[in-house]
């Protein structure tokens, strides 16, 4: 048996609510917030980035696996904000966690779904016996350029997994995939902000891949959608997911705890395993969590996680995701959300 | 270049990394090559809790370069769980209503970076700790 043996998140305190962006841009705020199911987004402070947040995700996921750090042999950290193109962000999380030297990490990306992939490569490397224990982070300070319709969800967060084969908190039942090469979102080097295809980004591309990857695991254990007790769909806003799921045939209270866009935001590589953390915070044992992530250009891995009676015991050694969603939090007015998120020009 | 300035300092910006005297018990952070209370020289790295109370603060209005984006910011000495006194940025927080004796933890933050091109330098900060 392999799975998950400790999780953790961490979301920045500042937030920006939808009115404060439309405001700027003359928009109309309150068929944003019905459009997209969204009120407000995290924002991450001046000297928070994708590292920052991975670790602090990281150091929780520890507090509950309560492992040595050393037993961790690969670490991977799944982001579209890396703070360098060339450097991994990896190193950072390994150093800051005492895992050094003997790690095997790489950085990935893959749009939002670049968490995922290395939650399925950390579960993988534990499966083949490569490693006693692997970490694996989706994690994003994403952008949004400003005006444009992903302003208003692109947030930032960070969720972690130490992957095991001792002291299961959830247990892999299965995993699959579904991917094309499908263009509808992207960010070209050297761009400061991503283009989408707008509406393409819907039906062709987030319900295609979502939809396949749910029917490919279905088909392969057997189950049917009424079989899950809870759900996790990557949320790109509040609507895709929701729309997504009903059509599919599953429940508003199999996904009530994972469903975290509205006051959060998209935190891309962070955003399903967000979810699934949320999830696990509420779950009890011998439950059964379907996650499906999905990953612009495009892609979506699906898994499912059976929980087990370990999860009540480490659950409270670190905080839980509706805790830091929803209290002690920050309102910005839109100028200083800019000069967080560097989109003011300074001379040098 | 601070490269090898900043990279020396890993274990104690990361990490909280510090010297327990193995005949005394004092701790040094960052750790020593000669223990100040017994002048032994054997030591036990350990990472520190983060965990402490706020001893003394001020408020920084008018940034060293760098730094321009925290202004108003709170720096402060902070006593640790361990008997430690620690000297760091308090983020997280409005810095007027920061007062003595405030429970506050460390959170792995970035300092400073080296320009728009240059290295990124990673330490530690202190936020209010509220269990987040």
């Amino acid at each position: 048996m392999i799975g998950i043996i400790g999780y953790g998140t961490q979301i920045p305190r500042y937030r920006i609510k939808v009115e404060e962006i439309a405001k700027v841009w003359g928009a109309d705020a309150s068929a944003i917030k019905r459009g997209l199911n969204l009120n407000e987004k995290s924002v991450p402070a001046p000297d928070e980035d994708c590292a920052t947040l991975s670790v602090n995700a990281a150091l929780n996921a520890l507090k509950r696996a309560s492992i040595d750090p050393k037993k961790i042999g690969a670490v991977y950290v799944g982001s579209e904000s890396h703070p360098y193109a060339v450097k991994p962000t990896g190193t950072i999380v390994s150093e800051a966690l005492g895992i050094c030297p003997r790690v095997h990490t790489a950085d990935l990306e893959f749009a939002c779904k670049a968490g995922t992939e290395g939650m399925f490569i950390a579960l993988q490397l534990v499966k083949s016996g490569a490693v006693t224990c692997a970490l694996a982070i989706g994690a994003d300070t994403s952008q949004g350029a400003p005006g444009d319709a992903l302003e208003y969800s692109a947030s930032a967060g960070a969720a972690a997994f130490i992957m095991g084969a001792e002291n299961l908190i959830a247990e892999l039942v299965e995993t699959d995939c579904y991917m094309t090469d499908t263009p509808d979102f992207w960010r070209r080097e050297n761009a400061h902000y991503p283009e989408h295809g707008g509406r393409f980004t819907g039906e062709p591309a987030y319900m295609k891949h979502v939809t396949g990857a749910v029917l490919a695991i279905l088909e392969k254990t057997g189950t049917k959608p009424e079989d899950f007790d809870y759900l996790i769909f990557h949320q790109p806003n509040g609507k895709f997911p929701v729309q997504v799921a009903k059509k599919l045939g599953f429940k508003e209270p199999q996904y009530r705890y994972g469903l975290l866009t509205p006051t959060l935001g998209n935190t891309y590589s962070g955003s399903s395993p967000m979810g699934l953390a949320a999830t696990l915070d509420e779950a009890k044992p011998d439950q059964t969590i379907l996650l499906v992530s999905y990953g612009s250009g495009a892609g979506s891995d699906a898994f499912i996680f059976r929980t087990t009676e370990r999860l009540l015991k480490v659950r409270k050694h670190a905080p839980k995701v509706r805790k830091q969603l929803d209290e002690h939090r920050y309102y910005l007015e839109y100028g200083a959300y800019a000069k967080f998120r560097r989109k003011i020009l300074k001379p040098e | 270049m601070n490269v090898p300035k900043h990279w020396r300092a890993i274990p104690e910006r990361y990490r909280m990394e510090a010297g327990k005297c193995r005949k005394c018990g004092e701790i040094s952070f960052p750790s020593r090559l000669i223990c100040p209370a017994c002048n032994h020289n054997e030591f036990d790295l350990v990472n520190l809790s983060g965990k402490g109370k706020l001893l003394t603060h001020t408020i920084i209005r008018t940034a060293p370069e760098g730094f321009g984006d925290f202004a108003p910011y709170a720096v402060g000495i902070v006593e640790l769980e361990e008997g430690v006194r620690i000297m760091g940025q308090i983020t997280d927080c409005d810095p007027e209503k920061l007062k003595t004796g405030d429970k506050l933890t460390s959170k792995f933050r970035r300092m400073n970076e080296e320009g728009k091109t240059g290295m990124i330098m990673y330490s530690y900060k202190f936020v209010p700790d509220i269990g987040i």
